[in-house]
């Protein structure tokens, strides 16, 4: 809880607190330390509290929340004096190579070629999607997972992700790319091809 | 000659760096013959779309079916 006057017409009480929880869960994934996560979330929600915006609905609140933070996060991988690199990624060596042979032959073709995905945009409106996301990318390696996740979420550039993952440059393009296959090939067997009821 | 490995790989590095002219031509030429990696392209897209908005769900208890 937030020691703050809550009287703010852009959330009740209720609301803070729900958003607080995704906050958290956010930066907790992206910067893997509590205390810190902690912080960022008491950051974006001081900043948004200041401002006297109002939103129709709590779906644009909360990813005018998202916005902040991950502004918020993206300082903190920024600061140049800040490291925290996982200790056992010092190696070039990926933990996952089976991968690529799961997708691609000998030959370097598809070996279970990528389906034509009918109208990806409409998941984005749908609830089970996102858990699906989720599921997918907690599927992959460790280190791919957090490669993706700097890239595509917090928007680092690739050097800042090797210096951050303690990597090669040419390690970083690969964890990437293997990243990108493998979430790929997960929506399209999980989601896209999946029959629902 | 590319295979559908390399292009993917320069595919993914394409929503990283701006290619150099001779991999803009390698994936131009591979794409007009290769449907799967236009697939692929349109896919890495997508996934960048889906992360930006992504946020974590409430309740993460419910793995897919």
């Amino acid at each position: 809880m937030l020691g703050l006057p809550i009287e703010n017409k852009i959330m009740d009480n209720n609301q803070l607190n729900n958003h607080r929880t995704i906050l958290l869960r956010y930066a907790l994934l992206q910067l893997h330390d509590e205390a810190v996560a902690e912080d960022a979330v008491q950051e974006t929600l001081l900043a948004a509290l200041q401002t006297g915006d109002s939103f129709r609905s709590e779906s644009a609140v909360r990813t005018w929340l998202i916005g902040i933070l991950k502004h918020k996060i993206s300082d903190h991988y920024r600061a140049a004096d800040r490291h925290y690199s996982l200790e056992s990624s010092h190696e070039d060596e990926d933990p996952n190579e089976a991968l690529e042979q799961l997708i691609f032959d000998g030959k370097g073709h598809w070996i279970g070629s990528p389906s034509a995905w009918k109208c990806p945009d409409h998941a984005l409106e749908q609830d089970e999607f996102w858990r699906v996301f989720e599921w997918c990318q907690n599927n992959l390696s460790e280190q791919h997972a957090r490669a993706f996740m700097l890239r595509e979420m917090v928007g680092l550039e690739t050097e800042e992700i090797c210096q951050e993952l303690a990597i090669s440059h040419s390690a970083c393009r690969v964890y990437l790319h293997r990243a990108r296959l493998g979430l790929r090939e997960c929506l399209e067997q999980r989601w896209f091809n999946a029959k629902r009821k | 000659m590319k295979t559908c490995k390399d292009i993917s790989s320069l595919l993914s590095d394409s929503m990283d760096r701006p290619l150099t002219k001779r991999e803009r031509w390698a994936v131009r030429l591979h794409l007009l013959i290769c449907r799967h990696c236009s697939r692929f392209q349109k896919h890495l897209h997508f996934l960048h779309k889906a992360a930006e908005r992504y946020y974590p769900t409430e309740n993460d208890k419910h793995p897919p079916s």
